[in-house]
């Protein structure tokens, strides 16, 4: 909730959570398994998947309201595959703008069109561009629903203490402050995290100087619904400007400043007007939603997991706008997280399967983190080399197909690799042309009537390409059978077998159904040592 | 004949790989660079039709 410091002239209309006085204030209260601090978009998320697996907890917000004015709008699909396990994903399509294509501009020509989704069979789209504000008041509708979720507003961490078993939080309310225990605490309290303030832990990185304009403005008649990138156009000849289009006719122009330029200046309505009229020209009709000069840090903690306290989302790692892999990568932080939590306070894992989570989601934040930053620095070039190299690039894209596939104006959100993970059991055999290999997401594909996304398992599950298998208890099991694009996707023949993880991840892959090999792997992917399993 | 489609596994390693290496330079440093570096690429590629169509294009 909350986290801008501006105003916004939206017509958007923030309903307010009511507040109710914590029960704690009038005595000690029972220790909770999980605390989760901030309702943005990784808290509540994060809530409703333990919720799903049967863990209750309790989320804080130190604000009463949605995320206010501009923050994330471009929803991939992984986040809306996730969300779609609690029926809210439908919701955020229908009220959304799909958009799977992108158009880059040079001056005043088209120079590269790119579609980030080419094939048809998947349930989602590459994208969905909807206003964090929404997306955050669906996750709270549906928490609202969920017995297992308390929600609670205005209710301020200021105080942490990590004990070895558990930590104890001070929360601030407007009837006075009172404290919690809680097993595990999870700050998905954004990039201002107090509960990183807190604990006093670093947050290194780096800072860019360059300064964008944002104007939202509610716009009427025939606008495009996919992404356009211009660089040097004419109504912006120094720099470059990206629109996107949002729900309610919203589009997003978003202008590339300088390093130079003086935000307060560039705020004045007559100023953004001015720039808005040379983009939409003497015909255009809008009003305004939100304005906002912003520069921004790519930064990333050196540790997700501090003792009995958790870092997800933007508390944790930071990138620039471009490629949507803020809100996105907060989404599979949180998918990472759940599933290996609930089994830890199950007793079904060690607490050193949480050790993964720090290690997976770092090696996607270094990802992230790299790729939004070749962005920028695509965007903005650093220094002269780079300025030239970058305006080659663009003057070879007309006439080199190599050269578009050079432009870099954000590489846009998809699963990151967690290659490498001892949680994956890697290829055995070497046959593999294709397919999600060991540490890639899984993919989506048309079975039977439906989707595979809508087959798989709350836990482990067993994709079957014919041929008879026995899952382990508990793991769920599919049989593809021989649908064509299924077939394709995983590069399967007869006998070939998936494991993929509760957070859709392959785990592991076999040309043979084993279910000796099936079981080690489900120990290893769940963070025991396969002598555990040894003994079956 | 100059291959016009894209002919890296991991085109945006490559590219900011050739980038970086100019960090910290000086204009003349630049230049002195890029000429070596041309010359190298140059030499390994051979083909003459190649590198005069190339020296075409990059003119135009």
């Amino acid at each position: 909730m909350g986290g801008a410091g501006e105003e916004g002239l939206s017509s958007y209309d923030y309903r307010h959570y009511p507040y109710r006085r914590p029960a704690e204030l009038d005595g000690p209260g029972e220790r909770r398994p999980v605390v989760i601090v901030g309702a943005g978009l990784a808290g509540p998320t994060l809530a409703l998947l333990l919720a799903a697996r049967s863990v209750p907890s309790l989320v804080l917000d130190e604000d009463d309201t949605v995320s206010l004015g501009s923050r994330s709008i471009c929803q991939a699909k992984h986040s809306l595959e996730i969300w779609d396990r609690f029926g809210i994903a439908q919701r955020m399509v229908d009220k959304g703008i799909t958009w799977e294509q992108g158009e880059v501009y040079l001056r005043d020509q088209a120079i590269y069109r790119f579609n980030l989704q080419p094939e048809p069979g998947h349930k989602f789209p590459a994208f969905v561009n909807l206003q964090q504000y929404y997306v955050e008041e669906f996750l709270y509708d549906r928490c609202l629903a969920e017995p297992l979720i308390e929600l609670r507003v205005r209710n301020k961490v200021v105080g942490v203490q990590q004990r070895n078993d558990g930590v104890t939080v001070e929360v601030e309310t407007p009837d006075g402050n009172y404290s919690l225990e809680a097993d595990w605490l999870v700050a998905c309290d954004g990039v201002r995290s107090a509960v990183r303030h807190l604990l006093g832990l670093p947050y290194p990185g780096e800072v860019f100087h360059d300064q964008f304009l944002i104007a939202d403005i509610r716009m009427k008649g025939d606008l495009p619904k996919e992404r356009r990138f211009w660089f040097y156009p004419p109504f912006h000849p120094t720099n470059s400007v990206l629109l996107h289009r949002q729900a309610d006719d919203v589009m997003r122009a978003d202008f590339q400043l300088g390093r130079d330029a003086d935000p307060e200046e560039e705020k004045k309505p007559e100023n953004v007007n001015r720039r808005l009229r040379q983009m939409f020209g003497p015909d255009a009709r809008w009003e305004h939603e939100w304005t906002s000069v912003y520069t921004f840090t790519c930064r990333m903690m050196e540790r997700f997991m501090h003792g009995r306290t958790i870092f997800v989302g933007d508390a944790a790692h930071v990138v620039s706008p471009f490629g949507a892999r803020g809100g996105n990568a907060a989404v599979a932080d949180a998918d990472n997280l759940a599933w290996k939590l609930a089994l830890v306070l199950g007793g079904q894992a060690p607490v050193s399967l949480l050790d993964s989570y720090d290690s997976e989601r770092r090696a996607a934040s270094r990802e992230n983190i790299l790729n939004s930053t070749r962005s920028t620095d695509f965007i903005t070039p650093k220094f002269p080399a780079a300025r030239a190299f970058r305006d080659a690039t663009l003057a070879l894209a007309k006439d080199f197909p190599f050269a578009r596939a050079l432009i870099n104006s954000g590489r846009l959100s998809v699963p990151t690799t967690q290659s490498g993970s001892p949680l994956d059991t890697p290829d055995a055999d070497g046959d593999w042309a294709g397919g999600p290999a060991p540490g890639r997401a899984m993919v989506d594909a048309p079975l039977g009537r439906g989707w595979l996304i809508d087959r798989l398992g709350r836990d482990f599950t067993l994709l079957a390409f014919g041929g008879p298998i026995v899952a382990p208890a508990g793991v769920t099991a599919v049989d593809v059978g021989e649908e064509t694009l299924a077939l394709q996707r995983y590069d399967a023949r007869p006998g070939t077998t998936y494991l993929i993880r509760p957070d859709r991840y392959v785990a592991a892959r076999w040309r043979k159904f084993d279910q000796a090999a099936v079981a080690t792997s489900v120990a290893r992917a769940m963070g025991k040592e396969a002598t555990c399993f040894g003994e079956r | 004949m100059l291959r016009r489609t894209l002919n890296l596994e991991r085109p945006d390693d490559v590219y900011n790989a050739v980038v970086d290496a100019h960090k910290g330079l000086d204009d003349e440093q630049c230049r002195a660079f890029d000429a070596r570096l041309i010359l190298l690429l140059v030499n390994h590629i051979g083909d003459e039709a190649v590198i005069r169509e190339a020296l075409k294009e990059a003119a135009a």
